[in-house]
C-alpha cells in the first residue's frame, strides 16, 4: 500500500468566543476536535454528520482556508499544517475546493471565462490568452458545458449548471485531490444525480482523489468507497462503504442509519430516535460526547473520550461498548464483499 | 454568509442588467434633471466665458452696480464694473474642478483604506478604522478651515485638503461591503486556487461594490463643492481676483442691500450644482439599488 495523499492526525479546530464576563475564561467553540484520518490515493471518502458535526470545517481546514488550533496535514508526503502563505500557492494546485452553494461561489460581475482562467492565471502564468481560452473550453466541454458557454454570466445558468461551471473551474489546473462540500446539496434530486454521475464519471477519467463532504447518506453511499461519520467535532466510525453500511458499530451511525426511509415495507426498521439535541460544542460532555443521546450508555462512557480504534480490518470506530448487535440498513448478503485494500 | 434571501433570486434575471438599472435610473425624474443642469452648467462653464465680450477681470468703472436685466451685463456687475456672468462661469470652472477632482481623490483614498481595513481584519484593519473615526470626529468645518489656514491657498492645496475631509465616509461604505463580501463563496474560490491578495481585492470584490461607490463619489462632488465655497466665503480659500462661486459670496456681502444680486445669483448657482448633485446621487443608488439586482 502506498502513502496516503492526505494524513490527517489530531487536527483541531477551536473558535475563542467573546468574553462574557471580564473574569470568566474565554470559551472555546470546538469545532474540530481531535480528527484523524487518512485519504488514499485515488479514493472516494465520504464524510458524513448532522449540521454543525463540523464535516465543513475538515474540508475548509485542510485546504488551509482555516488555520487548525492543533495536529498537523500532511498532503502528498509534504507537513502543510503550517507552510507559509507562499509556499503554499504551489500546493494549492493540487488540491481544489467544489462548494455547496452554487449561487455564491461564481463571481457575478464576472463572465464564466474569467472565472475558470482564474487558476490558469494564478498557476501557469504563461499560457497566452488563446492558449487560456482553449483551456476554458476544453474544461467546460469535460463537465459537459457548450464552449460558447465562456461567453456567459453565472446567472445566465440553472443551479445545476453552476455546479458544473464550480467543477471545471476546481478542475482546470489539474488537481490530485477534490474537496466536495455538499456538492449536490442544493440541487433538485433530479439533477444532484447527473453531478454525482459526472463526478464519479471524472473521478475515474482523471484518477481523482475526492473528499466528499454531505449528509445525504444515500449519495454517500453511491459515490464513497470508504465513509467517515462525524458527531460534533469527531469522528465517531471509519469503515468502508459496504462494511459501514451492512455493519455498522457506532450507535450513532445506526441512529443515522435509521433515520433513512425505506421504500420496501416489508423492511420495516426499527427507528431510533435519538433524544434531546445535539449538545453545545462549547461545553462538550465528558468523556464520549454522545453519551448524552446515546440508547447504549454506561457510567463508564462518562469517564474518558473514547479513542477512534480499529475493531476489524479497515473499520474504526470511537465507543467503548464491543457488545453491541447494531441494527444495519443494508443485510449482509446483498452486497457482495468487498476486498481490502 | 452564501445563500442569503437576496440571492436566490438571481437565476431569474434576464440579461440586460445594465439597461435596468438605466431603466430604473430615467424614471427617477429629479436625478435625470440634475443630469441636465449638471452637463448644461459644466458645458456652460467650459464654452461660456470665451463666448461673451466681457473678460472675468475686465474693469469697467463706468458700468459699476449694474442690476441684471439692466443694461449691456446679462446678469448685471459688480464694484468694479466686471460682468457677473462670465465671473460666475469662470468661477464654476474652479468650483467644479475642485469638486470632481476632490471627488476622485476621496474616493481613490476611501476605496483604498476600506479595501485594505474590510480584508485584513486584525491589527491593521482596526488601526485604519479608528484613523476613520478619528478624522470623523473633527467637525469637518473646523477640520478644513484649520488646514485652510496652515497652508498657503492655491487651487492645489484647497482641492487636497476637500478630499482628505471628505474619503471616510467611502472608506467605511468599502469595507463594510469588503467583510461581508469576502466570507462568500466565490471568495473563499479565489483564495483556495491561491490567487493573490490584490486580486482577490480588486478583481474579485471591487467590481461588486461599484454600486455603493459610485453613489457615494456622487454624492462627494456635491459636498466638496459646498467645502470649498465655505473655505472661499470666509477667505481661506480661492483667492481674489481669480473667482470662485465662494469669494464671489464673500465679495458680495458688502453689498447686500445695495446690490443683492451679487450674493443671490453666486448663491442660487451653488445651490442648484449641489442638489443636482444630490439628486443624481440618490437616483444612482435607487437605480444601482443591490436588493433590485444583487447577483446579476
Amino acid at each position: 500500500m502506498t502513502d496516503p495523499l492526505v494524513r490527517v492526525r489530531g487536527l483541531s479546530k477551536w473558535y475563542p468566543l467573546p468574553r462574557r464576563g471580564l473574569f470568566r475564561p474565554r470559551e472555546q467553540l470546538r469545532a474540530l476536535d481531535g480528527v484523524s484520518f487518512d485519504i488514499r490515493r485515488g479514493e472516494v471518502l465520504g464524510l458524513v454528520g448532522e449540521s454543525g458535526s463540523g464535516k465543513t470545517t475538515v474540508g475548509r481546514t485542510l485546504m488551509r482556508l482555516t488555520e487548525p488550533t492543533r495536529g498537523t496535514i500532511q498532503f502528498r508526503g509534504q507537513d502543510i499544517t503550517h507552510l507559509p502563505r507562499r509556499e503554499l500557492r504551489p500546493v494549492r494546485r493540487h488540491m481544489q475546493l467544489v462548494f455547496q452553494d452554487p449561487y455564491g461561489s461564481l463571481n457575478p460581475r464576472m463572465s464564466v471565462e474569467r472565472i475558470l482562467s482564474t487558476p490558469l492565471l494564478v498557476h501557469e502564468p504563461a499560457l497566452s490568452p488563446r492558449q487560456r481560452r482553449r483551456r476554458v473550453e476544453e474544461a467546460l466541454d469535460l463537465v459537459g458545458l457548450f464552449p460558447g458557454a465562456a461567453d456567459r454570466y453565472p446567472h445566465e445558468f440553472s443551479g445545476g449548471q453552476r455546479q458544473r461551471i464550480g467543477i471545471a473551474r476546481a478542475l482546470i489546473a489539474g488537481p490530485e485531490l477534490l474537496v466536495a462540500d455538499e456538492p449536490v446539496s442544493a440541487l433538485d434530486v433530479s439533477v444532484q444525480a447527473q453531478v454525482v454521475n459526472l463526478l464519479l464519471d471524472l473521478r475515474a477519467r482523471l484518477g481523482l482523489t475526492v473528499l466528499f463532504v454531505a449528509h445525504d447518506l444515500a449519495v454517500v453511499g453511491t459515490i464513497s468507497d470508504r465513509v467517515a461519520v462525524m458527531y460534533l467535532g469527531r469522528i465517531v466510525e471509519l469503515a468502508d462503504t459496504a462494511a459501514l453500511f451492512t455493519g455498522p458499530r457506532h450507535p450513532y451511525t445506526e441512529a443515522l442509519f435509521s433515520a433513512v426511509p425505506t421504500i420496501d415495507p416489508a423492511a420495516r426498521r426499527r427507528r431510533i430516535l435519538l433524544q434531546g439535541d445535539v449538545p453545545s460544542p462549547v461545553s462538550p460532555p465528558s468523556g464520549c460526547t454522545f453519551r448524552t443521546r446515546c440508547p447504549y450508555a454506561q457510567s463508564r462512557c462518562a469517564d474518558e473520550p473514547p479513542d477512534l480504534r480499529e475493531v476489524s480490518p479497515g473499520h474504526w470506530k470511537a465507543c467503548v461498548r464491543d457488545d453491541l448487535a447494531l441494527a444495519a440498513p443494508i443485510s449482509a448478503p446483498i452486497l457482495q464483499p468487498t476486498q481490502a485494500d | 454568509m452564501s445563500g442569503t434571501v437576496a440571492d436566490i433570486p438571481a437565476a431569474s434575471f434576464p440579461p440586460a442588467r445594465s439597461t435596468r438599472a438605466a431603466t430604473r435610473f430615467l424614471r427617477h425624474r429629479l436625478a435625470v434633471a440634475g443630469v441636465v443642469v449638471v452637463v448644461l452648467l459644466i458645458a456652460a462653464c467650459a464654452i461660456g466665458p470665451m463666448l461673451s465680450p466681457y473678460g472675468p477681470l475686465t474693469i469697467d468703472l463706468r458700468r459699476r452696480f449694474q442690476a441684471p436685466l439692466a443694461g449691456p451685463h446679462w446678469l448685471g456687475s459688480d464694484q468694479l464694473g466686471r460682468d457677473l456672468l462670465v465671473r460666475l462661469l469662470m468661477a464654476g470652472r474652479i468650483s467644479l474642478t475642485v469638486g470632481f477632482v476632490a471627488m476622485g481623490i476621496s474616493t481613490a483614498v476611501g476605496v483604498l483604506v476600506g479595501l485594505l481595513a474590510g480584508f485584513y481584519r486584525g491589527w491593521i484593519g482596526t488601526a485604519l478604522m479608528r484613523l476613520v473615526d478619528a478624522v470623523l470626529c473633527f467637525p469637518s468645518i473646523f477640520l478644513l478651515l484649520t488646514l485652510a489656514a496652515l497652508v498657503s491657498p492655491s487651487l492645489a492645496t484647497i482641492t487636497l485638503i476637500i478630499a482628505l475631509t471628505a474619503w471616510m465616509e467611502v472608506a467605511r461604505v468599502v469595507q463594510g461591503q469588503v467583510i461581508a463580501l469576502r466570507e462568500r463563496d466565490f471568495a473563499v474560490a479565489a483564495e483556495a486556487i491561491g490567487a493573490s491578495d490584490g486580486y482577490i481585492m480588486l478583481r474579485e470584490l471591487l467590481p461588486n461594490i461599484m454600486a455603493p461607490i459610485i453613489v457615494a463619489a456622487t454624492l462627494n462632488v456635491a459636498r466638496a463643492i459646498l467645502a470649498e465655497s465655505y473655505i472661499s466665503y470666509l477667505g481661506y480659500g480661492i483667492q481674489p481676483p481669480t473667482a470662485s462661486w465662494g469669494n464671489m459670496l464673500n465679495n458680495a456681502q458688502e453689498y447686500l442691500e445695495s446690490a443683492p444680486w451679487l450674493a443671490l445669483l453666486p448663491g442660487a448657482v451653488i445651490t442648484l450644482a449641489v442638489t443636482s448633485f444630490n439628486f443624481i446621487g440618490d437616483g444612482l443608488r435607487d437605480a444601482l439599488d443591490p436588493r433590485g439586482d444583487r447577483s446579476a
